[in-house]
């Protein structure tokens, strides 16, 4: 089952808050929708799910047109930011609620709940109410009944913003392997980069009611077509700067140039955006490709093992983020090393015309 | 565009509308039918116009019933709002004792209207009510059957204390959806009681006043039951708001034309005066 | 600026509290330099905002005492402490512009106009409020909302510490990010004596100096970054801070070396490790654990890919392990043989670190 958006416009008003998409999701493995808030994401999952009609456009599911169709008869299952359960039902009940609906007979509810219960790591809480749970386990009961009615569509509306960071951890690493092998499609809408990677997959950038690429999430991370998605799809935030090239030499400054190599070298002399994100720029050098940069430290961040440092070059601040733990004193210069190699140059029109010395 | 087209969609509207048309548009549309005309009985009627609408206007009678009524009301609106925000400052926001006091303010809410006015009346008689003897008994001459001021300040002091318990609940509400942070964060600011009130309390109960406000001025604005069943308009016409005098009008005289032609500028005065008062009260949030 | 000192505070929410779960804060005993950052950090349930509103005068504890400087506070409410502090959720005055928000404080405390103006000005600058002044609170985002609760807490020159109780939790990440590191500049630039509360190890670890990580109501450790991260004293805190946590693996003591899978680890604390006992686990984290010729052969899982490292989850005689390796590093199929750092590798008894 594939669900495709086909010319989606959603308009509320005199605001677009979906500019006409076209979006065909996967079947297999998650589809994530990363953008910031109000990005639109939670819009075009209401749109999925049928809880809210498109403007224009049509939304077609498993080979049907599905558009203006009611969610009743969809058999989408959705799981919110927030821990929505029934207060006043235990957590059996809880799950077992989509199958009550779907009129199953005891026997095979039973089954399925305790199943889904068990993978879910339910199983010792079953008899307990929602408000007797933590937040990791209100949210595990949310996806169980999500899970539980073998949905077509699994929509899930950031579940993990709400819990703390170690249960946040845990539950995105069973997340994946919960979906695996079930015949359904999957959305995950996040705000966070590292989530979207994590969890692999395919990803659609979102950037103001726009989705501006998707594509398998590690490969739009390397190879963002423009510079939005580049700049949507790193966290720290990418660095950029403009650029000129003349002749056989980019510079960044006066001072900091360097020699064009690779597909750098075949383009036309003018300006562009380098964009390098900070784990490429670092108190030491990797490699032969690295560029010396001098800048003055406005900000360290130590982590324990990783060192931050947020210093001013040619007029804007920049961001190294490196492995290991480096002093630097605030106010004093520094000396910092991008590696160019793993650099991306953007055209005027904010497209991505090369990147890490290869031709696009 | 490709907007789906349901015609079921009006079946669902249908029983609103028809009950809406019922209870509202068609009696309205009656009395339109009353103000431009006029009758002589036996179902008779001549095209008059405009005629009673000029008359009404014109009349003396209505000016000073109209007079009244926007006494009475600002005068329990400034009484009422104030009293009734400062009340449910001073009610607990937890424990036991928020469920006693939340019922006992609900309680004169519960009154029927005609009831309320029975009271009173009994209550205020200068011979054998509670109050009256009191007020009698301590030197103050007091009599609200006779004296116009007595009167008024009977009406005045049975509505501030039948609605009051409206004001309080509705500000009661706001005052506990604020949540803790902000008391905390304004102590840390080191504001002083009055700035709590003027900057987190006030700004968050706007809203929910807004709704009491409107709701006091509409339904004080409408009264008849109560200020009928204690003085009956009276002493004289001292009490006489316009309810009571289009009621006067339209059953005790039977002057359908001028009464409908009163109910309209009525209706509409009311409507103008809640336009006014919601969109300067909803002004600044729209900004 | 003060200097903040926790004397013995022990708290509970009962009135009578009888066994040892009954407190909802363990024993504290901490000194805190004036001007530091500082973090509590710890899961929700750990005691973090309990010890928070002690600090803030919200709460008073049921033993010990509060001191700022060598001024004891414990019977002080919050407005007598001269604290400040931001919360979870933006606390704003809506009514009030941006200017007038942050001149609230100075105002309340009949402070002249003038000099009002002068520090709203130069708070306003250092928090890139300037140009707002005049827009109405209520118009901003959530960050420019955070901004001015701690803009109302900088203008004041006489606040003993502000307070942080999760103030990024409705911040977006790339927002979180800029808030974050403007929060640490200010640091730097005024320092203030400041306590960020979050169960989050990132902003704990890059804000403060100082981490005091909590778990059921009690102090687990207390050490600057570098040392949380690269000397766990307890195995919740290996686990707790770094993504992912420490690997724990459970061994025993043979001839004076701790042995996993039937090989031997070489330890930093080996050699505090007397005799087997308790329940003894080798911790090491991911960051310290790579590929190498020869060691322990481990089967690799699953390899995610977290944009500038990547995770690899192997399993060896049925537990995991993880590393973490390099952008462009590449990885064994199948078979592989992980080696630990030695100086990163620690023996835990019961939990703790063997000394």
């Amino acid at each position: 089952m594939t669900l495709e958006l086909k010319n989606i416009v959603k308009r509320v008003g005199a605001d677009t808050h979906i500019h006409e998409t076209n979006l065909k999701l996967v079947g297999e493995g998650f589809n994530i929708l990363l953008g910031t808030t109000l990005s639109g994401k939670t819009t075009l999952m209401q749109l999925m799910a049928g809880i809210d009609k498109p403007t224009s456009g049509e939304i077609w599911f498993g080979g049907a047109n599905v558009t203006g169709g009611k969610v009743q008869d969809r058999n989408v299952s959705m799981v919110y930011q927030q821990f929505i359960n029934y207060p006043n039902m235990t957590v059996y009940e809880n799950i077992a609620s989509p199958l009550r609906v779907a009129r199953l007979p005891a026997g095979e509810i039973d089954k399925r709940v305790q199943g889904t219960a068990d993978l879910l790591k339910l199983t010792p809480m079953l008899q307990r109410r929602p408000s007797e749970l933590s937040g990791g386990q209100q949210q595990r009961t949310a996806i169980a009944r999500a899970l539980v009615k073998d949905a077509d569509l699994v929509l899930l509306d950031e579940p993990l913003a709400n819990l703390d960071y170690k249960l946040r951890e845990e539950l995105r690493e069973e997340l994946p392997k919960l979906f695996a092998g079930r015949e359904c499609t999957v959305v995950y809408a996040t705000t966070e980069p590292t989530e979207a990677l994590l969890l692999g997959g395919h990803t659609a950038l979102l950037h103001e009611g726009r989705v501006v690429q998707f594509g398998p999430t590690s490969q739009i991370y390397r190879q963002p077509e423009t510079l939005i998605a580049a700049q949507v799809f790193s966290d720290p935030p990418i660095n950029t700067a403009s650029v000129t090239k003349t002749g056989g030499r980019i510079a960044l400054s006066e001072t900091v140039q360097w020699d064009a190599v690779g597909s750098f070298a075949a383009l036309s002399d003018g300006t562009y955006t380098i964009g390098i994100r900070p784990h490429d720029i670092g108190p030491e050098a990797k490699n032969g490709q690295c560029v010396a940069i001098d800048g003055e430290v406005l900000v360290t961040e130590l982590s324990g093992s990783e060192s931050v440092v947020h210093f001013g070059v040619a007029g804007s601040t920049w961001v190294s983020q490196s492995h290991g733990v480096y002093s630097f004193k605030v106010g004093e210069g520094t000396r910092l090393y991008a590696d160019i190699s793993r650099a991306m140059l953007f055209d005027a029109d904010q497209r991505l015309v090369a990147r890490q010395g290869e031709a696009v | 565009m490709n907007k789906t087209v349901n015609q079921k969609a009006w079946f669902f509207v249908l029983p609103v509308l028809l009950l809406v048309a019922f209870n509202a548009i068609i009696p309205l549309m009656t009395v339109v039918n009353y103000s431009v005309q006029e009758t002589f009985g036996a179902n008779t009627f001549f095209w008059a116009g405009v005629r009673w609408f000029g008359e009404v206007l014109q009349s003396e009678r209505f000016h000073a019933s109209l007079g009244r009524q926007l006494f009475f009301t600002f005068t329990i609106l400034i009484i009422e709002i104030p009293l009734g925000v400062a009340v449910a400052l001073a009610m607990p926001r937890k424990g036991p004792w928020v469920s006693v006091c939340l019922v006992s303010m609900a309680l004169p809410l519960l009154i029927p209207w005609n009831v309320v006015g029975a009271i009173w009346n009994i209550f205020a008689l200068p011979d054998i009510g509670l109050l009256g003897r009191m007020l009698n008994g301590i030197g103050i001459d007091y009599n609200f059957t006779r004296q116009p001021e007595d009167a008024w300040f009977t009406v005045i002091l049975m509505d501030v204390w039948h609605w009051t318990s409206l004001v309080v609940l509705l500000a009661y509400a706001g005052l506990v959806s604020i949540p803790d942070a902000y008391y905390q964060a304004a102590k840390i600011d080191g504001a002083k009681a009055w700035a709590i009130f003027r900057y987190i309390q006030l700004p968050k109960m706007k809203r929910v006043l807004t709704i009491a406000i409107l709701l006091r001025f509409m339904d004080s604005f409408n009264i008849y039951t109560e200020p009928f069943v204690l003085t009956g308009g009276g002493p004289g016409n001292a009490t006489t708001l316009l309810s009571i005098d289009l009621v006067k009008i339209a059953l005790g005289q039977f002057d359908l034309g001028p009464a409908a032609a009163m109910s309209l500028i009525y209706f509409l005065i009311i409507l103008l005066f809640s336009w006014i008062f919601y969109t300067v009260m909803t002004r600044n949030e729209e900004q | 600026m003060a200097k903040i000192t926790l004397d013995n505070i022990r708290h509970s929410y009962l009135a009578r509290p009888e066994v040892e779960e009954d407190w909802a804060l363990k024993q504290l005993d901490v000194v805190w330099a004036d001007g530091g950052a500082y973090a509590l950090l710890g899961p929700s349930g750990c005691g973090k905002t309990t010890l928070l509103n002690i600090i803030s005068g919200l709460l008073k504890p049921s033993e010990g005492r509060v001191l700022f400087d060598d001024r004891d506070v414990t019977e002080l409410p919050p407005d007598q402490r001269q604290i400040a502090q931001v919360f979870q959720f933006p606390v704003i005055y809506d009514t009030m512009t941006v200017y007038d928000n942050l001149a609230f404080p100075l105002r309340n405390r009949g402070i002249g106009e003038t000099e009002v103006d002068a520090r709203v000005r130069q708070i306003a600058a250092m928090l890139e409020l300037s140009e707002r002044l005049n827009t109405r609170a209520s118009g901003l985002t959530a960050d420019g909302k955070q901004k001015i609760s701690l803009g109302r807490g900088l203008v004041r020159s006489d606040v003993n510490v502000i307070m942080f109780d999760e103030p990024l939790t409705v911040i977006d990440p790339h927002l979180k990010w800029v808030l974050r590191s403007k929060l640490k500049e200010l640091h730097q630039e005024l320092r203030r004596t400041m306590i960020y509360v979050t169960h989050d190890q990132t902003e704990a670890l890059t804000f403060a100096d100082q981490v005091v990580v909590m778990n059921l109501g009690e102090v687990v450790q207390i050490g600057t970054p570098v040392d949380l991260f690269e000397r766990p004293q307890h195995t919740f805190v290996g686990h707790f801070i770094g993504s992912p946590g420490m690997n724990l693996l459970p061994c025993e003591m043979d001839g004076g070396k701790p042995v996993f899978a039937g090989r031997t680890i070489p330890a930093a604390n080996a050699d505090a490790v007397k005799a087997n006992g308790g329940s003894l686990e080798i911790g090491v984290r991911p960051e310290f654990v790579s590929f190498a010729e020869d060691g322990i052969p481990v089967q690799i899982v699953k390899v995610s890919d977290a944009g500038r490292f990547r995770i690899v989850d192997t399993s060896a005689d049925g537990q995991s392990i993880k590393l973490l390796i390099g952008e462009g590093q590449g990885v064994p199929s199948g078979g592989a043989c992980l080696r630990f750092d030695p100086d990163r590798t620690r023996v835990y008894r019961d939990g703790w670190m063997v000394t």
